[in-house]
């Protein structure tokens, strides 16, 4: 995950509203190991894969985050409707995302235990834009996230839309997770 | 300004004496809940982080309940109990609940009522998105994710945004004999929407839900989550000391919302004004009365789950069954052993629920959460193509039960098994007329 204030750059990949973690990595995948190296690709090959395909890579459709036999995407930063991440607390949801080189998450609102997992364990930033740019922003449009500015700029549309401030997650983000953060509060003192 | 029954959990367990909603605070944790799925992870993380030789802040709030993916070939789901198996054996463990063993239990959310670990008043933390389920006892109780767990297993304690309270409040003496706690808790998700309660809690309370028993109780704070609730919360009352009683013998203390607290927002339901619901694909929030859905052509009914496979709603299921021919399989999954052993002991006129249930042609399947959430292609029940299934479960985005083709429809226990019997979505009232009034 990237730094708060880092600029992020890349291609769109759009989706709707009420992406659940069932749709962002289906069930069926959660035996494999995160931590063998080998195992923990096959989160990035089937993230997102529980997406209906009319509605993967909107506006257009029948776009997969990442290609069949493919475990990483060309896609770095999702755009999403309201409530994004909404159903379990696997928190190989946000895992899944980070595997297959995605960086950050715009969505007008997300789903509280998502966007505490995505956080808490450093692997996406989750911004949150004053609109719904799931309408505006097209699948493969061409991003630059700047948190400093709070602003996301479409290269590709010639737009630029609002985000909101980080808040009080702000600290755990620039620390890379609750363990880096704990760490540097002194509340825990192992190393890791 | 006085509290809420979660504001003052939540100080209660932090070093302050009042919270307000909004604020960040650390809060030590009571009992710490997870399972198979989730667990392997999150002690990977805990020995990354806190070393190869650590030990767990406490193992007598350490509790940990195989459950998602246990009667499957699939090699990787069973390397992960053997994970768990070994951790519980290394931590020293007392609480357990091995698969193969006499202490199998199953769905997670109803093993920890039966097991005595939902004390009012405490913080319960799981790595499941239905903890929830717990405050329905007067628990502080959420879901975490991996990294949260592996925290607490190390430290004891984790920090929360203290949430604003939502109040839901019932009238009535009674529940009507045709309505269940899953047709008001679709009702309510289907008012706010899947993202009505997003940071929020959920309280019922009033004295519609008095007259509720603790599992109808469970059904309600276990769907918060479907509104995006943090936590759902029901104050406690002699029916929740006396189950809590008979389970444990640890102290606790209930807590309650004091009448001056600050609530987000009200509403009022009236018990008798309200009829049995159901949500169509896609969505826990896309509510229809059954009546407007009524013919509706369905190929399978399914009953389980932490939702809709306690023991009361299979005996309310098999008042519906019993005497009939279904018209399409029909799943019977008990959530926990407990459950299975009370469908051979309860009866119905006089005759076993199991027997019920067999007699009308039912599948009936071992303690688990089994195709609540799809699973491995090998899970009984799953919805492996086009099927369209109407189920006693908790959520139905695409894919959810299994296959993205599939279609699922949420109903309560009483609608499930009046619509096996005819095969298409039909209202239990007809049914309930004949063998219960």
């Amino acid at each position: 995950m990237s730094e708060q204030n880092q600029t992020i750059k890349g291609k769109a990949f759009v989706l709707g509203k009420n992406i659940d973690t069932d749709q962002i990595i289906p069930a069926e995948h959660l035996v494999y190991s995160l931590d063998d190296p080998e195992e923990r690709k096959f989160y990035g090959r089937h993230a997102l894969s529980g997406v209906p395909d009319e509605q993967s890579g909107l506006p257009q459709g029948g776009i997969p985050l990442v290609e069949a036999d493919e475990f990483e995407s060309e896609f770095n930063i999702i755009v999403g409707g309201p409530n994004f991440g909404c159903g379990s607390s696997r928190e190989h949801a946000p895992a899944s995302l980070d595997i297959a080189g995605v960086e950050a998450i715009i969505a007008p609102t997300f789903a509280r235990i998502f966007y505490r997992n995505s956080v808490d364990g450093g692997f996406v930033i989750p911004y949150e834009s004053l609109e719904n740019l799931s309408k505006k922003v097209e699948t493969g449009d061409k991003l630059e996230i700047d948190p400093a500015k709070q602003t996301v700029r479409n290269i590709s549309q010639d737009e630029s839309y609002e985000i909101r401030p980080l808040g009080s997650v702000s600290d755990i983000v620039n620390a890379g997770g609750i363990f880096e953060f704990a760490r540097k509060e002194g509340m825990i003192d192992v190393a890791s | 300004m006085g509290m809420t029954l979660t504001e003052k959990i939540i100080a209660n367990h932090s070093d302050k004496s009042t919270v307000e909603p909004g604020e960040s605070v650390w809060i030590d944790v009571d009992v710490l809940m997870t399972h198979d799925v989730c667990g392997p992870p999150s002690i990977s993380i805990f020995r990354d982080q806190f070393g190869e030789d650590a030990r767990v802040w406490d193992k007598e709030k350490v509790v940990i309940i195989p459950d998602h993916y246990i009667f499957t070939e699939d090699k990787y789901a069973n390397r992960n109990v053997d994970i768990l198996r070994a951790f519980a054996a290394d931590q020293d463990l007392p609480y357990f609940y091995d698969v193969g063993s006499e202490d199998y239990k199953g769905v997670c959310h109803i093993a920890l009522p039966e097991e005595g670990f939902t004390r009012p008043g405490e913080v319960l933390f799981g790595t499941d998105s239905h903890t929830c389920t717990a405050g329905a006892f007067g628990q502080f109780a959420t879901g975490i994710g991996n990294t949260d767990a592996a925290f607490i297993m190390g430290t004891g304690q984790l920090w929360v945004k203290v949430p604003e309270t939502m109040r839901f409040h019932f009238n009535g003496t009674s529940m009507p004999p045709y309505l269940m706690a899953k047709d008001i808790i679709l009702q309510i998700i289907g008012d706010i929407g899947v993202d009505g309660a997003t940071y929020r809690t959920m309280e019922f309370g009033g004295p519609g839900i008095n007259c509720m028993s603790m599992e109808d109780r469970m059904t309600l704070t276990n769907m918060v989550i479907e509104a995006g609730g943090k936590n759902g919360v029901v104050e406690p009352d002699e029916k929740t000391e006396a189950y809590v009683r008979e389970r444990t013998d640890k102290d606790f203390e209930p807590v309650y919302s004091d009448p001056d607290a600050n609530y987000h927002s009200e509403y009022h339901y009236n018990l008798e004004d309200m009829v049995p619901m159901v949500a169509k694909p896609h969505s826990p929030d896309n509510k229809a009365t059954v009546i407007e859905l009524e013919g509706t052509q369905l190929d399978r009914a399914y009953i389980g789950s932490c939702t809709g496979g306690k023991l009361s709603d299979f005996k309310a299921a098999a008042e519906i069954i019993a005497g009939h021919d279904l018209k399409v399989d029909t799943y019977i999954v008990p959530a926990t052993t407990e459950i299975a052993d009370g469908l051979e002991t309860e009866t119905f006129n006089g005759e076993p629920l199991i027997d019920i249930f067999r007699k009308a042609g039912c599948k009936i399947g071992q303690a688990s959460c089994a195709a609540c959430l799809g699973g491995p292609s090998d899970t009984f029940g799953r919805l492996n193509n086009d099927e369209t299934c109407i189920s006693t479960t908790n959520r139905n985005y695409p894919g959810r039960m299994g296959s993205k083709e599939s279609e699922v429809y949420l109903a309560s226990p009483y609608t499930v098994a009046a619509s096996a019997i005819t095969g298409k979505i039909t209202d239990p009232r007809v049914f309930i007329h004949e063998t219960i009034i």
